[in-house]
């Protein structure tokens, strides 16, 4: 091919045309010994069938396509949603310039993190100097306000100890007492990235509070404390701030990285902006109550809560669908006093006629679902809310805890008697599902596509189409604003799934002359 | 705004300096430098290859991103496992858009996530049977493999496994190769050591255990060090092809194992990324006698330049094909010249890139009459920088494994029209109001290589500097002067 200049070419359609074709098949052909298109076509059919899927599903140690990440993931978007924190990973220094990839690629925004770099030597004698010239660093040169300090699984593996080794370095002078430096062990090989959100947050509130309780009564601020967790939707954030603001609810968001995650483009590049204030944290004990907004995901938090700032921390379900936001803001109600206004009434009023609206375009169709234990309790209760039915139901990173208490949630509801709840696999396994049991539709993270590629290999009836909710969203744009949780993030997942239903029907019947008899111009 | 001298460039170098505490300024100041004039040639060169200051917030990665993310994770035939906890594979999973034909899960593996999710018990009781497990595993599920690597992450090193004696037992058992590497995240600098070390198990486990499976023809070439980014090993073979040579092998974008066996025997190897594949074109060129040649296929000068060099290694035949071929795509240059050049002429630069980008791409944007006045390397060697300089003005800042503050340091006070480096770096930027275009991933876009790739390159860059975006970054309300700053 030959570039025209006036219609350059891009890979594709690049290497769609001819010539390429030709030099790509003859290195396939002469070089590559490789096995033959029948052959191919063989072995990817057997990776379709029920044989193929009970190998699959005797795997016992190999993973492949997980759907999690590792702790200190969770820890750095946990400090990121603080005022003038800086996070801190002590460790190897491949893990941060991962960790802000993967935040960079998600939220399309600047990720400030820093590592102290350590390498062999450190792995030999320990992480300590390059704690003290990490810390001093860091401070001088980004100057933040708060230093929260986590772990990579190198320091985990030769167990540093971050309390000694900080405190030993504003000993030796390299970082001022007064500095803050809330810390958490978060190893990579416990739990996942929700886990890392939790442990961090547990060790910013125990540092902040635990040697502060003296003077704290909880209810004395008259607020309410709000722990998101692991959240990868900014307007799910906001959505609970508004809720609170129309309640006329004091409230604490406890790491909101709302405003670091979202700051605008005018010639300037904020690395610090928004985030719950310290003086909020170091005041949340005063609180009315503390809710964990994603309750599988903060069970030590929630235990430190209890047991130091004395609150119930009474249990709650994700703020997801209908009814559990109806329970969230009920209970806000309840603790506060304060009675819900007739704004989210009409809200909630708004989605329930949105749901009259789009219902039979959704009521039986079956999906596939997975991500973090509480989005996917949370999904699966509003699918069953909108009369959809949930198919394959699977976490990878949840607990045996978890699969019970969702195998009886949807025991008790008609639409979920054919679910099958999965814990603990993967999207290979996923992929194996939406070959022999196929759903309607899949909902989950980018890493999807490449089951709906597969299953399109196998024939357009086939096909499971992947609608994009979940963390991380790295192929689409800017869906992370939206809110998935609140009566406004049912609304947006609504539309979501009714208009992929929708889109995907526009497909099948949009063949002139065949099936264009239903592509209807009013649906 | 025309470039710095090398006094005020080094000025600017001792200003951004002064932030740094006494020890970490001493180290950094090693790192950054001005290029001096003929006359009176820079006073000193980068310090490279070095530990990175911690806290400062490094731009770098890790041995295991250099040889899983970087040299092993494209080769597309075998199955590599990221063996360890399950951040790794995830972070480095189908993110570098090196592109490859095949049917994924099949018979091709490069954007799969294979991984052994390593828990306590692991760390604790050692990894090892889980290895042998998993090696099982993959052989049941996916027949089609040629080969298994297992990609070393931080703990394997620290707990005392022994991958090497698994790897062996298996690959005998299986007959095919399952290489053991040791590119643990906390071994070297930085991405470097990895490429070395994955290059180390290329030589001990591929090379030297195979034989060549075909008879070495005339015109037989390979090229390495090319990661077929969106493309761009392809859009450089068509060319070479064209000359009438032979691409036997293409390494590591879009390769097989069987490329690799037949490596050795060809007549010449061109080698694209240095940095990354050096190590084991020195070891075809000691052992089997295989010349190397360093080339550079980004903008129709640098292209001309190297066909014309990789031609002169072969007959009078090819070196009057490189001639034609020269001559035929010189209308479709000039068409993309006369196209971009007059929207891109006098346009400043700004890098910070990897392997070879650095150096490699300045002449293309020379090409579309712009100018290179600051680059710098992640995880360059004091050879990268000396291949590097020749191609820089006086003036032109260098960096070397730059902190964060001081990228954003220099580029402000700079205002180039154009920053090419990385996604950690692209939103920074775009906020401050300068084009920016990703420089490891082509932003999504490529090939860059080759003259289709440059095309692409002189269409990607216009879009981006003299997209309207950039003139609305200040409200109106807020202009000193009504409109005059609105897009071109």
């Amino acid at each position: 091919m030959s570039q025209d200049a006036e219609a350059v070419k891009p890979c594709y359609p690049l290497f769609q045309d001819n010539d390429y074709q030709q030099v790509l098949a003859r290195k396939r052909q002469e070089f590559e010994a490789g096995v033959d298109q029948e052959r191919i076509d063989e072995v990817f059919r057997w990776t379709t069938t029920e044989e193929y899927q009970e190998l699959n599903f005797s795997r016992e140690s190999l993973t492949i396509d997980p759907s999690k990440v590792c702790q200190p993931l969770g820890a750095v978007l946990c400090s990121l949603g603080f005022e003038r924190t800086l996070p801190y990973v002590h460790g190897s220094q491949g893990c941060v310039a991962y960790f802000r990839t993967y935040l960079n690629r998600h939220f399309k925004e600047p990720v400030a993190c820093v590592s102290d770099s350590m390498t062999e030597d450190a792995a030999v004698f320990g992480g300590h100097n390059n704690m003290n010239e990490g810390l001093q660093n860091a401070y001088q040169v980004y100057q933040p306000d708060v230093i929260a300090v986590s772990t990579t699984c190198m320091a985990e593996v030769i167990g540093d100890d971050l309390n000694a080794f900080i405190d030993n370095a504003k000993d030796g002078g390299y970082l001022p007492r007064e500095v803050p430096t809330p810390f958490a062990h978060t190893p990579s090989f416990v739990g996942s990235h929700i886990q890392g959100w939790d442990n961090m947050f547990e060790g910013t509130a125990r540092y902040f509070t635990i040697n502060e309780m003296a003077d704290k009564e909880p209810g004395s601020n008259g607020k309410i404390n709000l722990v998101p967790g692991f959240e990868g939707y900014l307007g799910s954030y906001r959505w609970v701030k508004r809720a609170m603001e129309e309640m006329g609810v004091g409230y604490n968001l406890l790491s909101d990285p709302t405003e670091v995650l979202d700051t605008p483009a005018d010639g300037e590049y904020r690395m610090y902006a928004g985030g719950t204030p310290i003086e909020d944290l170091r005041d949340a004990p005063n609180s009315i109550d503390t809710l964990m907004l994603q309750p599988w995901a903060l069970t030590k938090s929630r235990k430190t809560v209890k047991q130091t700032w004395k609150h119930d921390a009474p249990e709650i379900q994700v703020p997801m669908g209908l009814e559990w936001t109806d329970e969230f803001l009920m209970k806000v109600s309840e603790l506060t006093g304060q009675p819900i206004p007739e704004s989210l009434a009409k809200e909630r009023g708004r989605l329930v006629d949105m749901i009259t609206d789009s219902h039979q375009w959704l009521h039986g169709r079956s999906f596939a679902l997975w991500g973090d234990p509480d989005f996917v309790m949370g999904m699966t209760k509003f699918l069953t809310e909108i009369g959809a039915e949930p198919k394959h139901v699977l976490c990878h990173n949840a607990n045996k805890r978890w699969g019970k208490a969702m195998r009886s949630m949807l025991e008790e509801t008609p639409q979920g008697q054919e679910a099958q709840v999965y814990v603990g696999k993967d999207l290979w396994h996923m992929r194996s599902l939406c070959f022999t049991d196929k759903p309607d539709l899949m909902i989950g993270n980018s890493y999807g596509k490449f089951i709906e590629r597969d299953t399109r290999y196998l024939g357009e009836a086939h096909e499971v189409p992947l609608i994009r909710i979940g963390f991380p969203i790295f192929d689409r744009h800017h869906l992370h604003r939206n809110s998935i949780w609140g009566y406004e993030g049912a609304m947006y997942i609504l539309t979501t799934l009714v208009n992929a239903v929708l889109e995907r029907l526009d497909e099948e019947t949009g063949h002139l002359g065949s099936t264009d008899y239903n592509f209807d111009l009013v649906r | 705004m025309a470039s710095m001298t090398q006094q005020e460039a080094e000025a600017l170098i001792e200003e951004v300096l002064e932030v740094y505490p006494e020890v970490a300024r001493s180290e950094r100041a090693k790192h950054l430098s001005a290029v001096g004039s003929e006359e009176q040639p820079s006073s000193k060169c980068v310090t490279s290859n070095r530990k990175a200051v911690p806290g400062v917030m490094t731009q770098r990665g890790c041995a295991y991103a250099g040889s899983k993310g970087v040299v092993w994770g494209p080769v597309k035939d075998l199955v590599h496992i990221s063996h360890g906890p399950i951040g790794c594979g995830q972070f480095s999973r189908a993110g570098r858009r090196n592109y490859y034909t095949g049917h994924t899960g099949v018979d091709s593996f490069t954007t799969i996530n294979f991984t052994s999710d390593f828990q306590e018990k692991d760390i604790v009781f050692g990894g090892d049977p889980k290895l042998d497990k998993i090696l099982d595993e993959i052989e049941m599920l996916f027949p089609l493999n040629n080969g298994i690597t297992v990609q070393s992450e931080c703990p394997v090193g620290l707990i005392g496994d022994d991958i090497d004696s698994v790897a062996k037992q298996k690959s005998e058992q299986l007959g095919k190769p399952v290489v053991p590497v040791r590119c643990e995240g906390f071994r070297g600098v930085s991405q470097s050591l990895g490429h070395h070390i994955a290059n180390d198990t290329i030589r001990d486990h591929v090379l030297s255990q195979r034989e060549p499976r075909r008879e070495a023809g005339p015109y037989d070439v390979a090229i390495l060090g090319d990661y077929n980014i969106g493309g761009d090993c392809w859009a450089s073979r068509i060319l070479l092809e064209e000359m009438g040579l032979n691409v036997v092998a293409q390494w590591p974008g879009d390769c097989t194992v069987a490329e690799m066996e037949n490596t050795p025997a060809v007549q010449l190897n061109l080698l694209h990324c240095y940095r990354s594949m050096n190590y084991i074109s020195e070891y075809m060129k000691s052992t089997h006698g295989t010349p190397y040649l360093e080339y550079n296929f980004f903008g129709p000068t640098k292209i001309a330049k190297s066909l014309r060099e990789i031609a002169s290694y072969f007959d009078e035949g090819i070196q009057d094909n490189a001639e034609r071929l020269i001559a035929r795509y010189q209308p479709e240059v000039d068409a993309v010249l006369a196209k971009y050049r007059p929207r891109l002429e006098g346009k400043r630069v700004m890098l910070y890139v990897g392997g070879l980008r650095p150096r490699h791409v300045i002449g293309a944007y020379e090409d579309l009459g712009m100018e290179v006045i600051g680059t710098g390397y992640e995880f360059a060697h004091d050879d990268d920088y000396q291949r590097t300089y020749p191609e820089l003005k006086e003036g032109t800042l260098i960096y070397d494994d730059a902190s964060a503050y001081e990228l954003e340091r220099f580029i402000e006070r700079l205002q180039p029209d154009l920053v090419g480096a990385g996604i950690k770096e692209k939103y920074v930027f775009q906020k401050m109001g300068l084009p920016f275009r990703q420089m490891h991933s082509w932003d999504y876009s490529g090939p860059y290589h080759g003259y289709d790739g440059f095309a692409i390159f002189a269409r990607d860059m216009d879009m981006t500097i003299n997209n309207p975006v950039w003139g609305r970054m200040t409200p109106p309300w807020k202009r000193a002067e009504p409109s005059a700053s609105a897009a071109a």
